[in-house]
Formats: structure tokens, C-alpha cells, sequence
């Protein structure tokens, strides 16, 4: 091959490449959190609908993708934004960056336990329902001799420790929502302490929310912490995994919405409507995706074991809040990262001597030995921040401020920095009291 | 030789602009960015801040820590490889020369995933060291997992310069050590070893600089308390002013330098030139039994991790569930099935692209290296460093400096952001493997006599016709060197392009692996995607060994 033949065939390419993408003329640009499993199944059905249109999506993580829609220059804006968790649309709608229109579906029911299921404004759309919940490896856990868990709490118990998995608040936009449902079920002060004791049984605090649903399906964790459909999609493809809803769920929806200025905005309603159709709404049951329609009519069709929300059957006991969930968000994963995902060894060591330390103690009593367990309990186990100060509006606002100021960044890093420098100390002296309290067992 | 012509001028002005408007002026806004105050003028507050953030130290820490137990471990592994071919005669030197190949057509992010089932926490491995012996080895945890996968993945850079600096060794060096009564371990502790130096440091600089830039390893190892993730986190998800990013740019572009200037200060000061050329190298032994014996089980050990990430991603592509099991429950192509219905534009794009980009390379470096090496335009040394430059610059950087220098920038006529379009990846790729193409070309030329072009030019053509018909037809054989490399290693580059790429339709193939990568059944495709990316660049290798081989014979008939 000489080069002239290589450049010739290279622009040949290149312009048959040109050509194909110009072939096609409109063009409807969707931004998106979810897999592609899930965006290949509608962009194809939905350009079998519409001949002539290309859907082009954009896969980003949430809070990526919102970053992406305000920086994008007005004219270039996508035009479909569809995510699962709540908090992104509020900050859309707040920041003006959706666009109001009438697209709902009347065979939608208006709520979800006590959850709207759409935008009272009409900015955004519930699309699919998710709960949270737990999924586990069924060789795991038979090889690890653990029994299957069935709430939240049972994975504070020693038999668990080292098995399970979770991801960060402030990576990952559903463990947000899972740890906001928990401090919501429970409580500011109990949630946390049952968070603190969970993660204290972690194997890992994994970086995205998807490397728990991974890790749990190739068997590197036993059980892990996850959306729904994680769990769903991996046991409809095969994976020997199970997943249950414990009864500290909520039920929230998954969104989708115009964007403000859209290129497109004919287009993008005509996509909205279509995925709330019965049609678009069937193709949620698609094994790879596994999702749970807003259209109770669609159940009909499910296969047998597949969830239903509206039957009863999730007993979801937390009204999630998203308001409260929003004025709280950066506080709640700052909390998360400094005392949990940045200090996990040496939570995790706390976690052990307790577990070890209460084993002893039950095989012989001790009651000084018990009151310096209870004593490592309460130092390792409670929130650096108390409920009154999470409640407490100007401490609030100063993680709300997305435009900080010099000073307000320090003042925030300096305070990260203490929960941080705090926890260290709480979880190395309740190791050593815990090792104290074993050592009296004896 | 003249002065210069004023097409020459132009083509030296042309090129300087490229490398301005993509290469100086984006890396450049990346270091005023991370200097700025956000009115103007300079500041240091932003990197303040970056050390007052745990997580952005313990990122630092990290990233400095993997990549220099990167070095370590890949030294481990190639250095003996690289003695047992220089000093022994024996059959497996074969083998490590394939060795030094292999891992290089596997980009480390494409492994790592089917590392995690091989060597993980329930991988592989570990369950049967659980069944057989009761233990388990946290290979893959954390950042023993990235450490691992890049040092396998990168060792081939100290194997290759150790064993052409090895090979370049007087022998009188060593035979006069041995009659002064050096021996074994002493002799080449002492000897040995200290003149290879120059090829040890520089291959172990590559790898340093090569661990602390990379970007897809980490994140689809599910790592980010690192540099490189952490500068795409904080610039995809805070966004694009967020000046964290920058600071983590400048830190990375700091370190690539310092280890490059490191490798360079090694040398400096120090004669290792030898007297004698060819002839006698180190004086090849025969190996005793047990001697072979152990040389052998050290290299099958080797191909053995070597071919792990191969061999998994393999599996992966072609097994249907595989989960907490030594090897996948059942086997189908299914997967390949779903690539091609589902991604062919993926991998069309990868040839468009890389294609493109290495086209712009060569065109690129033919002209850089006529205009240095046959012209006598001043500053024509400057576009060759500011070309290599780009060696330095990791991938992450330089998408960041794109993002924001283009920022808003529309194309004129179609109202498409330059962002959002496939001409900044295009462009990307090609500023990033330029040095590749431009060291080939500048070889191919290097050893082009002269004369050749003068007598053409004696019987009558002018240079451009000289140009067309005698310089780059001989240097063809560099030429397609310098394109085939550069094609196949941007079709595996993910740090540029996973920051580059906005839409599905619009990604290559490194881009589609790690995007299938993310869902429970996206595993198998991805893996499938990861096997034909393989592919590919297995055939490029081949395609550029013979491209190579056959120019040096025709070269030899006509001279």
C-alpha cells in the first residue's frame, strides 16, 4: 500500500462517515444517567417510530450531566434530560433550566405512597419508580455460610462484617437518595449510628454507584447496598444474585424532562410522551433493564416474580422528603466522605474490636467490660454532627452556597477537616476501649 | 543546501499555528487557569486550597505512590527477563521478546476488568487459594490493584531499553571486572547493572510518567482518590471553572516533566559511551540445568500474569455468567452479536478517527523533519521540542485545556460547538502521538542521504518534485512506521477521549468499552469490544513490524 492509496482510502472513509451522519436530519440529543442497556432499547424503538429522527444520547453521570446542561451555551443545549435521582431535577428547575409543558399520561396515578410521581409544575416527569434496597451473591453467601439479610439493620451484625458493600453520597447520586432514605426512616442520630455500623461492616466503600452492583455480581462482595434495578437487571441477566426491599424504603421516582431552550422541543415532547406510553412504558421490563413502570397497567405484563409497587407489596414506610433531602444534601455527603469513606480503616478496626470485644463479653460477662464497650459503642458510632446543628439554618446555608467565597471555602474545608480529625480520634479510641473491654472477659 | 524557500516559510508557519492553537495555547490556558484569581492576577490560593482538601492530598500521595511501585514492581519483572536474554544462551529469549510486546496491544483499562474475576477478592485465583490452602491475597484491592495492572501492562518499557542498553555494554568492562575477580551477583551489582543505567532510568521514567497520568486504569478499577480521576471528577461534575481541576492539571504536567528531567539529569555527567560497536557485547553463557530450569519457571510465571488480562478479557467476552466461579458457568458468542448490532459505528469511528489522526501525524512529521533536517529556517529546532512537548502532556490536561480554551466556540456554518464535535478528538490524538510519528520520520530521514536529493536536483527537478518523487518514497518505510503507531495507540487512548466524547453516536471503541463496562450486562459486549480493539492493534503491531522490515530491504536494493 503506498500512501496515496492510504489517503485516498482514509477521506473515502471519512466522508462516507460524514455523509451518514449528515443523511438523518433531526436530531433529538438525550443526556442521561442510566446504562446503555437501557438507552439502546428506546432510542431504537423510538427511531423505528419516527423515521427520519436520530436520538442521540449522552451518557454522564448525574451530576455531571447537570453540570453539562448549565455550561453548555444556550443554543446548544440537549434536550431530553432523564436521570434517577430527584435532587438533580430540583436543581435543574431551580437554576430555570427546564422547560414547562403539559406531557402527562392521566393513567399515571398522581402519587406513590405520599410521593408525587410528576412535577406539580409540570417541569419534569416521573418515567420509572425505584426503591432501594439490598442485593446479594447467592454463592457468596453460601460459600461464606451468611444468611440472606432482610432489613437494613441486619447488616450491622457481626456475622457481616467484611461482606458487604456501599458506595459514596457524594459519588453517586442513588446512594444519596439510600443513605437520605435511611437518615429519614430512622432518624438524624439513629440513622447515622445504623450507617456508621454498616460501613463499619463494609468490605469497601466503592467509588461509583455501579462498582457495588458490579463487585456484588462477580462475587467480590457478599451483599451490597443498591437501587433496584441493579439488582433486578443483574439477576434477569443471569447473575446469580438476589436483591430484597427492606422495609426502610422509599419509593421515589425516576425523571425525565425538557430542557429549557431545547433544540428540539416538538421532538423531545414526542420522546417525553413516548416513554410514558404503554409501549415505552413496556420496555422497561426488558430483562437487561428491569425497571419499574409508572403505568400500573403495565404490571399486567410482567414477568412473575417482578416487583409491583402499587400492589402493597414494598412495604415502603419512608415518605422521602425531598425538600428536607435538598436543604441537607452537601452536609449529609460531606458527613459521609469525612467520617466514613476517608477514615474506613480505621472505622472498620473500631467495628472489629467491638464486634470481637462483644463476643467475649457475652461468652463472659463482665459488667465493667460492658460499660467500656458501651462506651466505644457511643464514641464510634455517633454522627459528628448532632441533629440540633443539622437543623440549625445558617449552618445549613453554609453548604448550600454553590457560589462560595474565599472564606467560605476555608471556613467549610477547616470544618471537614475537624469531622475528619475527630473521627480519627473517636474510632482509634474506641478500638482501644473495646480492646480493653475483650481484655476483662477473660 | 539554501537558505529556505517561502513555501518551506509557509509550511514551518502552518505547522507552528496548529501546535499553537491545540497544543501551546490549551496547556497554556490550563497553567493560567490554576494561577488566576477569578478577577485576573496571580495567585497561589488555589493550590492552598487543593492542600487543605484530605481528599485532594491523599489523592497526591496516592498517585506518587502507585506510580513509583509501579516502577518497582514492573523493574522486578523485566530486569531479570532482561539479564537472562543479554547474558544466557538459551531458547527462551524468544519468548521475551514476545513478552515485550504482548502486554503493550492491551490497554491497561480494557484488563483490569477481567483482572478483578481473575485476581480479586473472589476472583480466580483467590477462591482456589481459599479451597486449596485456605488464604486469599488481596491483589486487587485498592490501589494494589491499579499498581498491579500497570506494572504488568508497562514493564515492556524497562525490558526493552534494558535490553538494548545491556546489549550496547563492552565486554572489556566485564571481562576486566571478572580479572580483578568479580563475579555473579557483585559483578553485575556493580558492573553490570550501573552501565545499563541509562536505559534502566529512561524506561522507568516512561513508566512513571505513563502510571501517574493514567486515567482509565483507576476509574474503571472503581479507584478516584487519585490525580488523574479526580481531575476529570472535579471537571465533569463541578465543572469546567472549578479550578481544583487545573491545579491537579499543573501538578500532573509537573510531574511528567520533573521525572523526564530526572531521567535526563541521570545521565548527564556521565560517560557511558563505549569504545567498541558491534563485535562483542557481554559474553553469552550457556546455562547450567537447574540454572535453565529456574530461568524458565521465572519466564513461564511471567506469561503466565503477562496473559492473565488477555486471557480474561477473552473469557469474559465469550462467557456467559461469571460470577464467584474460577472460570465463566457457560460459554456463547452472543456477546460479539450484540457489539456489531448494537456499536458498529463505534468501531467505525475508531478507524475514522485514529485514522485521521495519524494521517495529520505523519503529514505532521514529514514536514517537521524535512523542514529540521534539510532546510536552514531559524527556530526550525523549536517546532521538533514544542512537538515532543506533547510527550509530556497527559491526555486529561490537554482534553481539560481543550474544554476550556474552546469553550462556547461554535464551527462556522453548522452552529456545533467545537466541543461537542468529533474534530476535537480527532485533533487530540493527533497532537498526542505526533512525537511517535515525528521520531520515525525523523529516523527514515535521518539515514536518507543527502546526495539523493542533490542529484535529483542536478538533473533538473525542483524541490518540490524532489520532495514528492525521491524523499518520500524513501522514507515511506518510516512513514508507515510513524502511522501505525500513532493509529494504534490512539485507538486505545481513554484519558482524552472519555472527557472528549459527548455522545454515543460520536464515541470510539476505548470510549464504548468503558461506557458497556458499566452496566451488569454491558460486561460481556464491553469485553467482546476490548477482544476487537485487541485485535486491531495485534494487526497494527504486525502490519508496522512488516511495514518496517520490507522498507529496509527495498532501501537496501536501490542503494
Amino acid at each position: 500500500m503506498t500512501l496515496k492509496t492510504l489517503v485516498g482510502w482514509l477521506v473515502a472513509a471519512v466522508l462516507a462517515f460524514a455523509g451518514a451522519a449528515q443523511a438523518q436530519q433531526q436530531v433529538l440529543t438525550v443526556i442521561t444517567s442510566f446504562p446503555k442497556d437501557l438507552t439502546e432499547v428506546y432510542k431504537r424503538a423510538f427511531e423505528a417510530r419516527n423515521p427520519g429522527v436520530r436520538v442521540e444520547v449522552m451518557n454522564r453521570g448525574t451530576s455531571s450531566a447537570v453540570a453539562y446542561v448549565r455550561e453548555a451555551p444556550a443554543a446548544n443545549k440537549p434536550d431530553i434530560f432523564w436521570a434517577s435521582a430527584p435532587d438533580a431535577f430540583e436543581v435543574l428547575s431551580k437554576d430555570g433550566l427546564l422547560q414547562k409543558f403539559d406531557g402527562r399520561n392521566p393513567a399515571v396515578p398522581a402519587k406513590i405512597g405520599a410521593y408525587p410521581i410528576n412535577d406539580p409544575e409540570g417541569l419534569y416527569y416521573g418515567q420509572a419508580l425505584a426503591g432501594y434496597g439490598l442485593m446479594w451473591n447467592t454463592r457468596y453467601m453460601r460459600a461464606n455460610k451468611l444468611p440472606d439479610p432482610r432489613e437494613w439493620a441486619d447488616l450491622m451484625k457481626p456475622v457481616y462484617h467484611g461482606h458487604v458493600a456501599i458506595s459514596s453520597p457524594s459519588r453517586s447520586g442513588t446512594t444519596h437518595l439510600t443513605v437520605e432514605t435511611i437518615l429519614q426512616g430512622e432518624g438524624w442520630t439513629k440513622g447515622w449510628a445504623q450507617m456508621l455500623q454498616i460501613s463499619g461492616n463494609c468490605a469497601a466503600i466503592t467509588e461509583r454507584s455501579f462498582g457495588v452492583p458490579e463487585g456484588v455480581n462477580n462475587g467480590q462482595y457478599g451483599i451490597g447496598l443498591v437501587i433496584d434495578f441493579f439488582g433486578l437487571s443483574a439477576k434477569a441477566s443471569g447473575f446469580p444474585v438476589e436483591f430484597h426491599y427492606p422495609s426502610v424504603t422509599a419509593i421515589v421516582p425516576a425523571n425525565i424532562g425538557l430542557i429549557a431552550n431545547a433544540r428540539n422541543p416538538e421532538l423531545g415532547k414526542r420522546f417525553i410522551a413516548f416513554t410514558l406510553s404503554q409501549e415505552g412504558q413496556e420496555l422497561l421490563l426488558d430483562p437487561k433493564i428491569s425497571r419499574l413502570p409508572v403505568l400500573p397497567a403495565v404490571y399486567a405484563k410482567a414477568p412473575k416474580d417482578f416487583p409491583n409497587p402499587y400492589g402493597g407489596k414494598i412495604k415502603a414506610k419512608v415518605n422521602f422528603d425531598s425538600e428536607l433531602s435538598e436543604t441537607r444534601y452537601y452536609l449529609v455527603s460531606a458527613i459521609f466522605d469525612q467520617t466514613i469513606t476517608f477514615r474506613h480503616k480505621e472505622l472498620v478496626a473500631a467495628s472489629k474490636a467491638i464486634h470481637n470485644a462483644a463476643a467475649r463479653l457475652a461468652a463472659k460477662p463482665n459488667a465493667q467490660g460492658q460499660k467500656l464497650l458501651a462506651e466505644a459503642r457511643e464514641l464510634a458510632f455517633s454522627p459528628v454532627v448532632g441533629e440540633d446543628k443539622a437543623k440549625d439554618k445558617e449552618f445549613l446555608a453554609l453548604f448550600r452556597d454553590t457560589k462560595r467565597t474565599a472564606e467560605k471555602t476555608k471556613q467549610v474545608t477547616g470544618l471537614e477537616g475537624y469531622w475528619n480529625g475527630q473521627a480519627l480520634k473517636n474510632y482509634t479510641r474506641a478500638a482501644e476501649l473495646a480492646n480493653q473491654a475483650a481484655a476483662m472477659a477473660r | 543546501m539554501r537558505g529556505y524557500t517561502p513555501g518551506q516559510l509557509a509550511a514551518a508557519a502552518l505547522i507552528a499555528a496548529f501546535l499553537l492553537a491545540f497544543l501551546a495555547v490549551p496547556v497554556a490556558t490550563v497553567v493560567y487557569v490554576a494561577f488566576a484569581e477569578p478577577g485576573g492576577g496571580f495567585t497561589l490560593s488555589h493550590f492552598a486550597t487543593f492542600f487543605e482538601l484530605a481528599l485532594m492530598r491523599e489523592s497526591f500521595w496516592n498517585s506518587l505512590y502507585v506510580a513509583a511501585a509501579s516502577v518497582v514492581f514492573a523493574s522486578l519483572i523485566a530486569v531479570p527477563l532482561a539479564y537472562f536474554t543479554v547474558r544466557f544462551r538459551f531458547h527462551g529469549a524468544l519468548i521475551i521478546q514476545t513478552l515485550g510486546v504482548l502486554p503493550l496491544i492491551m490497554p491497561p483499562f480494557v484488563g483490569a476488568v477481567a483482572m478483578q474475576l481473575i485476581f480479586g477478592r473472589s476472583g480466580s485465583v483467590n477462591l482456589l487459594l481459599g479451597e486449596w490452602f485456605g488464604i486469599g491475597l488481596p491483589i486487587m484491592e485498592g490501589l494494589n490493584g491499579v499498581i498491579f495492572v500497570e506494572a504488568l501492562h508497562y514493564f515492556p518499557f524497562i525490558l526493552m531499553n534494558l535490553v538494548v542498553a545491556m546489549g550496547n555494554i563492552d565486554a572489556s568492562m566485564e571481562e576486566s571486572a571478572q580479572n580483578l575477580g568479580a563475579s555473579g551477583w557483585r559483578l553485575f551489582r556493580r558492573i553490570v547493572f550501573p552501565l545499563a543505567m541509562p536505559g534502566y532510568v529512561a524506561g522507568a521514567s516512561l513508566v512513571f510518567v505513563k502510571v501517574f497520568d493514567d486515567l482509565g486504569t483507576p476509574l474503571v478499577l472503581n479507584v478516584t482518590n487519585m490525580l488523574a480521576p479526580q481531575a476529570y471528577l472535579r471537571i465533569t461534575s463541578v465543572g469546567i471553572e472549578d479550578p481544583i481541576g487545573y491545579v491537579i492539571g499543573v501538578l500532573l504536567i509537573g510531574f511528567s516533566l520533573f521525572a523526564l528531567w530526572a531521567a535526563a539529569l541521570a545521565l548527564r555527567g556521565r560517560d557511558y559511551a563505549t569504545l567498541q560497536r558491534g563485535g562483542s557485547s557481554l559474553a553469552m553463557r550457556a546455562l547450567k540445568p537447574w540454572q535453565a530450569a529456574a530461568a524458565y519457571a521465572w519466564i513461564a510465571l511471567v506469561l503466565l500474569l503477562v496473559l492473565s488480562p488477555h486471557l480474561g478479557i477473552l473469557l469474559l467476552s465469550l462467557g456467559t455468567v461469571w460470577s464467584f466461579s474460577v472460570v465463566p458457568d457457560g460459554f456463547t458468542l452472543q456477546h460479539y452479536a450484540t457489539v456489531f448490532q448494537d456499536s458498529p459505528r463505534m468501531i467505525g469511528n475508531t478507524l475514522a478517527y485514529c485514522g485521521l489522526a495519524a494521517l495529520i501525524d505523519v503529514v505532521l512529521a514529514t514536514a517537521i523533519a524535512y523542514l529540521i533536517l534539510r532546510t536552514r529556517l531559524p527556530l526550525r529546532g523549536s517546532l521538533d521540542l514544542v512537538a515532543s512537548a506533547a510527550l509530556a502532556i497527559p491526555g486529561v490536561v490537554l482534553a481539560i485545556g481543550y474544554l476550556r480554551t474552546f469553550r462556547g466556540v461554535e464551527i462556522p456554518f453548522s452552529g456545533e460547538l467545537v466541543t461537542s464535535s468529533w474534530l476535537l478528538i480527532v485533533i487530540a490524538y493527533s497532537i498526542r502521538r505526533l512525537p511517535y510519528a515525528l521520531r520515525s520520520c525523523m529516523a527514515a530521514l535521518t539515514q536518507l542521504h543527502v546526495s539523493l536529493e542533490e542529484a535529483a536536483e542536478n538533473l533538473g527537478a525542483t524541490k518540490r518534485r524532489t520532495l514528492q518523487r525521491i524523499v518520500v518514497p524513501l522514507m515511506m518505510g518510516g512513514i508507515l512506521a510513524g502511522f501505525v503507531t500513532s493509529f494504534m495507540t490512539a485507538a486505545v487512548e481513554l484519558s482524552a477521549t472519555i472527557m472528549l466524547t459527548t455522545s454515543q453516536s460520536l464515541a470510539p471503541m476505548s470510549y464504548g468499552i468503558y461506557l458497556y463496562m458499566q452496566s451488569a450486562a454491558g460486561r460481556g459486549p464491553g469485553a467482546a469490544l476490548g477482544v476487537l480493539a485487541v485485535a486491531i492493534v495485534a494487526l497494527g503491531t504486525h502490519l508496522s513490524h512488516r511495514f518496517m522490515r520490507s522498507r529496509a530491504v527495498d532501501l537496501d536494493r536501490q542503494l
